[in-house]
């Protein structure tokens, strides 16, 4: 069971969470001029690295905010949260 | 024959326990175990072994016994039970020994277990010594501390701030230092706590193993540590033991129990076990390099000490690394995770040196490795022979270490011996998995009072005590409690459902729709929010209005729908399915918060706050025009698709002209508290009319009728609004929504994509079961062999009042081009002849919703 910091709430229970898979992957500034493939990348394709990486949670059972962490896919070291919009810390 | 001593042991020889092991009365004092009860008594816990039948008996003084597992009927009730571990609770015991080391689940567990959160600067599980110092250390600079043992003696660890848990067992380790523990209340009851703490210090001891050597299993054989165990705790010692060991802690044992030893150090092993009164008669003892030339040794029981292994369950559950020790012949910890510490013989301190040789000559066929799943020697030579490597393999192979003891007594002799056998060094081939529960937990105890009515909340509306008046059949839909239909004299399902149909398309039914997902849009920014995620147009709705809409997820599959009034310019309040209610609101605030953070929206759900009834058909007019007298119902003061705010008795009261049935229908809306009033004000002025309640079996049928889908059962998250049919609510002007650019990929585009239909079974009688598959004409009546091409399946299937006949929706490929035809759907064994049609069966041209 994973300690999250909220950003907002502090640290608190995984279960209080829910997963909203790869951070900064954005809605396309023009989905008309997209083509299916650039479509198909935003809709399907995900990261999947073996160690860090940028993730979206939202805090469901606190706040009902989103935020972004760093999280270690191996060792599920968390390094710090941020805020949507922002870039991941150091 | 092992027998209670006179004095001695930490036992209270002044009060008797009521003990009976299959139904035999065992003498027992406070203070015993079941085993030392047993063993005091001359017994061993006595039965045959899993697959070979052979005699076992109690063999540790632990919770890693193999053989000694048993049946606890009362106090409480559980299978497989390690008998060492059961401390005697003042009520006194009843067990039994299932043969084959069975277990059987009898009754239902009713005992209110619990569970219990905790924070903690330090955890020390396993209040040996050790753990004891660890805990005391912390407790004097101020820590908060649980001390968490096993066992049920006195933890002597003081402390305001120290919480000392005993008959506690840590189950599970998980991610952040979360350990799961499972606490004995009483004899029945058990609390689970789960507990975050800044430190874990892992102090769970280690586990001696046993030596394999031919008619190692006979009762009489035991860890020589559980020898010492038995005669300093409970008094319990044997006439004439003898003890094999291949370290000095086993020779330990046989100082202190003055015990003939066979030490393997001096080549001496033992070949063979005789079984006697009580126990064992004598052992065969032989040169290690002449197995032949053995001696009897006389002896009733015999004591074995094959080394330790560290006890590393929750290191390994987080899966800390470990590396093999070849002076001590263990896995020790390789270093410890954050925030952990792994101390005392649970990190191989003070454990012997064990001398080498893990084959010992003999019949391998009766050299047993892992007592409880009947695993031999040969058993492993068999898996090695076979072409296994892998410890993984063997233990999938020959059931190694897969019992309910876990194989906490095998694990190491099954991996060094197979490694022996694969003439690897032992460690080689590495150690398995460790997973929790460290023991086995039922599942009564971890579902503890969150069990029948208390499993997930019950919601229910504010008519729900009329409804139980009324007798409704009730319906779950997600959390929520609604009425089905309600049967009135003895009428079945579909009476009252035909009934209940016929109220709404011919006069006027009620029903109570409070369940509807509601959020309140508001801000400056709302229409031009819902502009995004709706398909259809929201900011040319005018205030006073409502619209019917659809929502996709970005790939263009349909999401939710509902209506949406608008309240004021910056103001909609917007309906969702019921069952989807909450991941509507995520939905929409997850795109509000992570993409369109510059919008100015908030979002309420007001689902609880709104009491909605539907009030549906021809005479509908007239029961509101009743209720509400300063309102004016007439079609062109009211029309379709328009809502109207009222009061009643200074209650303010909204009306909306929404339909879900096609009839002429108003939704009346009032603050849940006034529910009840108002619903029976509206029977009331009904009741002229014969005004009928209707259940969600109802709703569905009158909106099949119309071809209404219901998203969730007539789509699956593969379905576009073109699929339904409802091209006409996706906007052309909009530049973008959400899916929008998805509807032009080649394959959104597939005419062979699965289209919603209609189906009407030629017989006009079958109700095809919903989720049946439909297959093409089959001309001699008889599926072609398989496999045979689906079509598609049938999604709602209902009896129609209105239609005089069966009908139902389906999702066909290529659906729309299909209408007319005759297609096939196997029911039961027959195929059953159904023609596609349009999905809108009842008043195609919508005459009725203005009444």
């Amino acid at each position: 069971m994973l300690l999250i910091p909220c950003p907002w709430c502090g640290p608190r229970d995984e279960i209080e969470f829910r997963y909203g898979g790869e951070a900064h992957v954005a809605y396309p500034a023009d989905p008309p001029a997209v083509d299916d493939l650039e479509l198909a990348r935003y809709i399907f394709y995900r990261g999947n690295p073996k160690g860090r990486f940028q993730e979206r949670w939202v805090h469901q059972q606190g706040c009902r905010r989103w935020f972004n962490l760093v999280r270690d896919t191996v060792t599920h070291e968390i390094a710090g949260s941020y805020l949507p919009g922002q870039g991941p810390p150091a | 024959m092992m027998r209670r001593l006179a004095d001695g042991g930490l036992i209270d020889r002044s009060q008797e326990l009521s003990v009976r092991v299959d139904g035999v009365r065992v003498p027992a004092h406070p203070g015993d175990t079941l085993a030392s009860a047993a063993l005091a008594a001359g017994g061993w816990l006595q039965t045959t072994s899993t697959v070979h039948g052979r005699p076992r008996g109690i063999m540790s003084a632990g919770a890693e016994e193999a053989s000694a597992l048993v049946q606890v009927e009362a106090p409480w009730s559980e299978p497989l039970v390690a008998a060492p571990a059961v401390e005697i609770p003042p009520q006194g015991l009843a067990a039994s020994t299932l043969p084959g080391l069975r277990g059987r689940l009898t009754g239902d567990d009713e005992a209110r277990h619990d569970r219990r959160h905790a924070h903690c600067d330090v955890l020390v599980v396993g209040a040996g010594q050790a753990g004891t110092a660890a805990a005391r250390e912390a407790a004097g600079k101020g820590a908060r501390v649980i001390v968490a043992d096993r066992d049920f003696l006195p933890v002597d660890v003081d402390g305001d701030q120290v919480t000392v848990l005993i008959r506690t067992t840590a189950v599970g380790s998980y991610d952040d230092n979360f350990v799961v523990l499972v606490q004995r209340l009483s004899p029945e009851r058990r609390r689970v706590w789960h507990v975050r703490a800044g430190e874990v210090v892992i102090a769970t001891g280690a586990y001696e193993r046993p030596l394999v050597f031919p008619g190692n299993d006979r009762p009489g054989v035991m860890l020589a540590g559980a020898l010492r165990t038995y005669r300093e705790r409970f008094a319990v010692a044997p006439e004439r033991p003898a003890v094999f060991t291949n370290n000095d802690a086993g020779l330990d044992v046989a100082r202190t129990l003055d015990a003939i030893v066979i030490d393997l150090r001096r080549g001496r092993t033992v070949v063979g076990t005789e079984a006697g009164p009580g126990g064992l008669a004598a052992v065969l003892v032989a040169p290690i390099d002449a197995p032949a030339d053995a001696e009897r040794v006389e002896c009733d029981v015999l004591g074995v000490s094959g080394g330790f292994d560290p006890v590393l369950d929750l290191h390994r559950h987080r899966r800390g690394p470990v590396r093999w020790d070849d002076r001590r012949a263990c896995f020790v910890p390789d270093g410890a995770l954050t925030g952990q510490r792994v101390v005392g013989s649970a990190a191989g301190e003070g454990l012997p040196e064990v001398a080498a040789g893990w084959l010992l000559p003999g019949d391998e066929a009766a050299a047993y490795v892992d007592l409880h799943r009947d695993v031999t020697v040969a058993d492993l030579r068999r898996a090695v022979d076979a072409g296994l490597s892998s410890i993984e393999h063997v233990k999938r192979y020959t059931l190694a270490g897969t019992g309910a003891d876990q194989g906490r007594t095998a694990k190491t002799n099954a991996s060094a011996i197979s490694a022996e056998l694969l003439g690897r060094r032992a460690g080689g081939v590495g150690t398995t998995t460790t997973r929790p529960p460290v023991e086995p937990v039922p599942f009564a105890v971890l579902a503890g009072r969150a069990r029948g009515d208390r499993f997930d909340p019950v919601r229910t509306t504010p008519i729900h005590d009329w409804h139980v008046e009324q007798g409704a059949v009730f319906e779950d839909v997600g959390q929520w409690k609604r009425p089905w239909f309600y049967p009135r004299d003895g009428e079945d399902m579909d009476a009252a459902v035909l009934r209940e149909c016929a109220a709404a398309r011919e006069a006027v039914a009620m029903m109570d729709a409070s369940t509807l997902g509601k959020i309140d849009v508001q801000g400056a920014d709302a229409a031009e929010f819902l502009n995004r995620l709706y398909t259809n147009a929201m900011d040319t709705l005018k205030v006073g209005r409502g619209r019917y809409f659809l929502m996709c997820r970005a790939d263009g599959m349909v999401f939710d729908d509902g209506v949406a009034l608008r309240l004021a310019e910056d103001r909609f309040l917007t309906t969702t399915t019921t069952g989807n209610a909450a991941a509507v609101l995520d939905w929409m605030e997850e795109w509000l918060q992570t993409e369109w953070p510059q919008l100015q929206v908030r979002l309420t759900s007001v689902t609880d706050h709104w009491a909605t009834f539907p009030v549906v058909g021809p005479r509908s007019r007239d029961v509101i025009g009743a209720v509400f007298g300063d309102l004016d119902v007439s079609n062109e003061a009211f029309p379709f698709m328009t809502w109207r705010d009222t009061s009643l008795d200074a209650v303010p009261v909204r009306v909306a002209r929404v339909s879900f049935s096609g009839e002429l229908a108003f939704e009346v809306n009032v603050n849940a508290w006034y529910a009840p009033a108002l619903w029976e004000r509206l029977l009331d002025a009904g009741r002229p009319y014969g005004i009928t309640p209707y259940g969600t079996e109802t709703m569905h049928v009158l909106r099949a009728e119309k071809g209404y889908p219901i998203i969730g059962q007539d789509t699956d998250g593969t379905v576009t609004p073109h699929d339904l049919g409802m091209a006409w609510a996706v906007s052309k002007k909009k530049p973008d929504f959400i899916g929008k650019r998805s509807f032009s990929r080649a394959e959104n585009q597939n005419p062979l994509r699965k289209q919603l239909v209609g189906l009407l079974p030629v017989d006009r009688l079958t109700r095809l079961p919903e989720g049946s598959q439909i297959v093409e004409f089959c001309t001699d009546d008889a599926l072609p062999p398989p496999p045979v091409p689906m079509l598609g399946h049938v999604t709602s299937s209902y009896r129609s009042a209105e239609l005089g006949r069966t009908f139902a929706l389906a999702l066909v490929k290529a659906g729309q081009s299909r209408i007319g035809e005759t297609l096939h759907v196997p029911v039961d064994g027959t195929l059953v002849p159904v023609e596609v049609t349009g999905s809108v069966l009842v008043d195609p041209e919508g005459a009725r919703r203005d009444g």
